[in-house]
């Protein structure tokens, strides 16, 4: 049902931008309002969830630790999987972000004859993440093109070296190609694997459906259908100076591709898709393992009614007695 | 335990990052690429033959993607004639047909290329026309 | 009842039903679940809505405004722990969870894969605390809180067993034991406990450990390991109970005080404090280092606990040593310093035999025992004999809080290593920070689940059985007083020929100490290797 319901949901708003270009003419509305739209609720509702979730405190200190802890000088602890210091946290945060270091220990389990178990390494899903998560920024700073001018260095070096292989006119990026197909990968596994099917629901489906639009059309444009990259920095250029304009003959398959990445800007913060700040905010990972060196204090700690040893003596002091165990009251 | 600090600190560097368009468009934001077609060539030529190989909204869109046909049916099939959609016959070169009118390449092809960042792979093989008066 | 045969067991489906979870109800099988918390347990400690009820009744006797006091309680928890809100928030269910969780490997039910345990509640949390969920409803993955979905919350938040396994895969970190702590708590609001824990809590709250041992009666208990171990070694040791003035307070869990083969341990650990001349005390008030209210709510974990630094206060003593167990050491190691520090009556811990600062220990001022016994071997302070445990060829479990709680892996190793000679590691994706839980911690070692117990336990038992094969594995190690309990029948079930000890059980046994007779037993009085046939001297 998920499934469906996404896939229809990214088609029809795909069919709305069709639409709404190509019979109604609304360039204006696709064009520059509802970009600036969805940019606003992007930036403004990321902010919101953050300081939503910054608002919470950290009432203990819970890092999962991944390996040897600090204690002796003769025993090597784990610095970054069980970092005690402040810098080992930075640097596990960051192998975790730029490289998915805890996907990267992913296992499989089977049930072999025997019976016996076994967990062999598995890469796949490491592998499809990180292709993914890296050729969706390379093609994001890609896009920076349409944004600057004059186009910063950094992003020329990176077209030159995306379309390294000189492959066709216009140029052939690789990441179009790894990218498209690591977001095939995705789907398919959450449909083929019976067990990620059980557990997906429409809002894992959604983002899967739109992403892929998104980079269909943007690889169609590019490749296939052709528009005026020109007319499109124009338009772009005048969204970031607040001078709006829209210059005629841009196709509309750039309607349609900007409209579902405005979609996919405006449904950001409101989805799982918020894991992009969630995962800096883990208390499992951004957490130094020093619990018993240094004090964690909870906000909202408070006194609790305790057992004394008053009461327990009081209640046991004849068989403590018997026994022979000193007492504080005779 | 909030962080609070950390949190705001990322926050605004995410912000930051990617709004920088908004903020770091310099005076250049809003100029627009004027391809020039004033070279002597075309005004030589009369008003009514002043048209290229084909149209110029096919141009604008395709003229990569011709120029890459151009290329592989010269050197690989050996085809060297061009017959435009109006019928008339054209010498397939780089140098010699297109360059010949459009010789003016700082003020006519750079002005979109450098605008959209595109850097066409042509003169690594071609020889750069000298421009006079430059 | 009868459990099911092992070759019954362990044919296991994996493949989760066409039917989708939100319309798959619960199916309370016996075996697979624990009986209902008994009102006087409660009432006892004053947790809310104590009554009788029973699992397999349709009525649960539930407070009228039931649905109004879970939400209100969701809503006040997602306030107070970040870690509870943000791993409600930014599942993006991969999948990478599913099969790391030892109650789905042995078991198969697709609930307890930790993605959709957590979902069971995430759909609840989308329902009433967020807006797309109000609005889009089953679509955003939201459901309403039906008496089925509370039944079904109930029946998977004791279906985990809070080890954390799930969490060391997770990309996001997310931890399904947070879920489930705070499910459990929800759950308390209504007075849906399960009696294996609400009792060990009343127990605790009032005598000081889970059994309910009096003080005579931890007294009657060590009296017993005295006279053995006098006729084990010929030394009469002699321990102190809540002494004034000692320099340390020495708190194990209580199950190794009563039942064996804990209590094994606790006689190895009487041996190597009497060697060392140790000034130490025992305490019959401070007589439990586990806390089954960690299972219960966050308040009654603390509640249960503040005992602990409270008799190290009314003592004098300068810093506290901890046993061998494992959700003691989570809560002792993450949640100590958090609840009752600054602990600055106490000193920072000196090992007084060799001089070693406990740095990592510097601020909540306790100890682990198997750091401590590690300093004491790395320093040459004791005379080991690891020929007297030649019987034994040895692996190690490590416990799930200690590893991923803590990290405490290497020095039970360096102790094992030096006091037996035949030690082998399971394989390696089921040790160290990827341990396989025992399938019966967070209070769930009751006799009425124990296919559970069995299915849970599956994944650990076959890797044992893995070496038990390959090298002739008898004897399980382990740090843990609950694993102490359960592998035993554990192994029986699945890898019959093998037995369980604690660490410090091997370093009595290898303990060469001063102005002893020639041992010829071990601890459990069976003949040390060479020793067949003395055992009448």
């Amino acid at each position: 049902m998920g499934l469906l319901f996404s896939f229809f949901a990214v088609a029809i708003l795909g069919v709305i931008a069709f639409v709404g270009v190509r019979s109604i003419h609304l360039h204006y509305f696709f064009g520059v309002i509802i970009p600036y739209l969805a940019f606003a609720v992007f930036i403004v509702g990321i902010a919101f969830r953050v300081l939503k979730w910054a608002r919470v405190p950290v009432p203990f200190r819970i890092p999962t630790t991944a390996g040897q802890e600090k204690s002796f000088p003769w025993i090597k602890s784990s610095k970054i999987d069980n970092p005690f210091t402040s810098f080992g946290v930075i640097i596990r945060m960051a192998l975790e972000v730029l490289v998915f270091r805890s996907l990267f220990r992913n296992t499989k389990m089977e049930l072999r004859d025997g019976p016996q178990f076994t967990y062999g390494s598995t890469k796949w899903l490491w592998m499809a993440g990180l292709a993914f998560h890296w050729t969706f920024l390379v093609i994001l700073t890609r896009h920076l093109r349409l944004f600057f001018e004059p186009v910063p260095f950094f992003v020329e070096i990176l077209e030159t070296l995306d379309g390294f292989f000189q492959v066709g006119a216009p140029v052939l990026y690789i990441t179009d190609l790894i990218f498209l197909g690591a977001v095939t990968f995705l789907f398919l596994r959450r449909v083929i694997i019976p067990q990620v099917r059980y557990i997906s629901l429409a809002s894992d489906y959604f983002p899967l459906f739109l992403i892929g639009a998104i980079g269909t059309t943007g690889v169609l444009m590019r490749y296939f259908l052709k528009t005026d990259v020109v007319g499109i920095k124009e338009l772009m250029m005048g969204l970031i100076t607040f001078n709006p304009v829209i210059p005629a003959g841009i196709g509309t398959i750039f309607y349609i591709h900007l409209f579902l990445v405005s979609a996919l800007f405006a449904y950001f913060p409101m989805s799982k898709l918020m894991h992009m700040a969630g995962v800096f905010m883990s208390p499992t990972r951004n957490l130094a393992n020093n619990n018993r060196a240094a004090l964690h204090a909870n906000p909202w700690n408070y006194p609790v009614k305790a057992h004394t040893y008053e009461e327990y003596e009081e209640e046991f002091r004849d068989k403590m007695k018997s026994v022979g165990l000193p007492v504080e009251k005779e | 335990m909030y962080n609070g600090g950390k949190i705001l600190l990322g926050l605004i560097i995410f912000i930051s990052l990617v709004t920088a368009p908004f903020w770091l468009s310099g005076k250049q934001a809003t100029a627009k690429p004027d391809p020039k077609i004033d070279t002597p060539e075309i005004l030589k030529l009369p008003e009514s033959d002043r048209q290229c190989v084909e149209s110029k909204a096919y141009m604008k869109k395709e003229h990569m993607k011709m120029l890459n046909e151009w290329r592989d049916w010269v050197v690989r099939d050996g085809v060297t004639v061009y017959t435009s959609t109006t019928g008339k016959q054209y010498t397939m070169s780089l140098q010699n047909t297109c360059m010949k009118c459009h010789s003016n390449k700082k003020n006519f092809c750079d002005e979109c290329h450098n605008y959209a960042a595109v850097s066409p792979y042509c003169w690594t093989c071609h020889l750069e026309p000298k421009e006079k008066g430059l | 009842m009868a459990n099911p045969k092992p070759e019954e067991l362990i044919r296991i489906n994996h493949v989760p039903p066409k039917q989708a979870w939100m319309d798959t109800r619960p199916d309370f099988r016996p075996g697979m679940f624990c009986y209902a918390s008994k009102a006087k347990s409660l009432e006892y400690v004053g947790m809310p809505n104590p009554r009788q009820w029973s699992v397999k009744d349709e009525d649960w006797h539930l407070p009228e405004n039931w649905q109004e006091i879970f939400i209100e309680g969701l809503r006040e928890r997602v306030d107070k722990y970040r870690s509870f809100r943000l791993f409600l928030d930014i599942c993006v269910r991969c999948g990478a969870c599913a099969d790391k969780c030892h109650f789905y490997i042995g078991g198969g039910d697709p609930k307890n894969m930790p993605v959709l345990r957590a979902e069971l509640l995430r759909s609840v949390y989308r329902k009433y605390c967020t807006t797309s969920g109000r609005i889009m409803g089953k679509i955003a993955g939201a459901r309403e809180l039906t008496i089925d979905v509370l039944k079904e919350i109930w029946y998977y938040a004791y279906q985990c067993t809070e080890c954390r396994r799930c969490s060391l895969f997770c990309p996001y970190g997310i931890d399904t034991a947070e879920i489930t702590i705070l499910a459990r708590e929800l759950l308390n609001l209504l007075g849906l406990n399960i009696d294996w824990i609400a009792g060990p809590v009343a127990n605790c709250y009032r005598t000081g450990n889970h059994l309910g041992l009096q003080p005579h009666t931890i007294k009657d208990s060590f009296d017993m390991f005295i006279d053995d171990l006098e006729t084990i070694t010929g030394i009469k040791v002699s321990p102190t109970f809540n002494r004034k003035g000692a320099e340390i307070l020495v708190v194990i869990p209580s199950g190794s005080m009563f039942a064996d083969p804990g209590t094994f341990t606790t006689m190895g650990e009487l041996l190597l404090f009497h060697e060392l001349g140790l000034d130490y005390t025992w305490s019959t008030f401070a007589s439990e280092g586990g806390d089954f209210g960690f299972f219960t709510t966050n308040e009654m974990a603390k509640r249960l606990h503040s005992k602990i630094y409270a008799e190290a206060k009314r003592l004098k003593v300068k810093w506290i040593l901890g046993g061998e167990c494992g959700h003691m050491w989570r809560v002792w190691h993450q949640y100590h310093n958090t609840w009752f520090g600054p602990v600055d009556y106490l000193e920072e811990p000196v090992s007084p035999i060799t001089g070693t600062r406990f740095e990592n220990a510097k601020s909540n001022k306790t100890v682990h025992i198997t750091e401590f016994t590690a300093d004491l071997i790395k320093n040459g302070k004791l005379n080991l004999d690891p020929k007297r445990n030649d019987n034994l060829i040895v692996t190690y479990h490590d416990s799930c809080n200690t590893s991923r709680g803590m990290g405490l892996l290497e020095e039970p190793r360096f102790i094992i290593n030096n006091v037996c000679n035949n030690f082998y590691e399971m394989p390696e994706n089921t040790i160290r920070e990827q341990t396989f839980c025992c399938g019966s911690g967070s209070g769930l070692n009751a006799s009425e689940n124990m296919e559970q117990r069995l299915r849970g336990g599956l994944p650990r038992a076959n890797a044992v059985r893995h070496v038990h094969k390959k090298y002739g594995v008898n004897m399980l190690a382990c740090i843990c007083a609950i694993d102490r309990a359960v592998l035993p029948p554990l192994m029986d079930y699945w890898v019959p020929g093998v037995a369980v000890t604690g660490v410090h059980e091997m370093v009595g046994n290898a303990l060469i100490m001063k102005g002893e007779r020639k041992r010829t037993t071990n601890l459990r009085g069976e003949p040390l290797p060479g020793m067949e046939g003395e055992e009448d001297v």
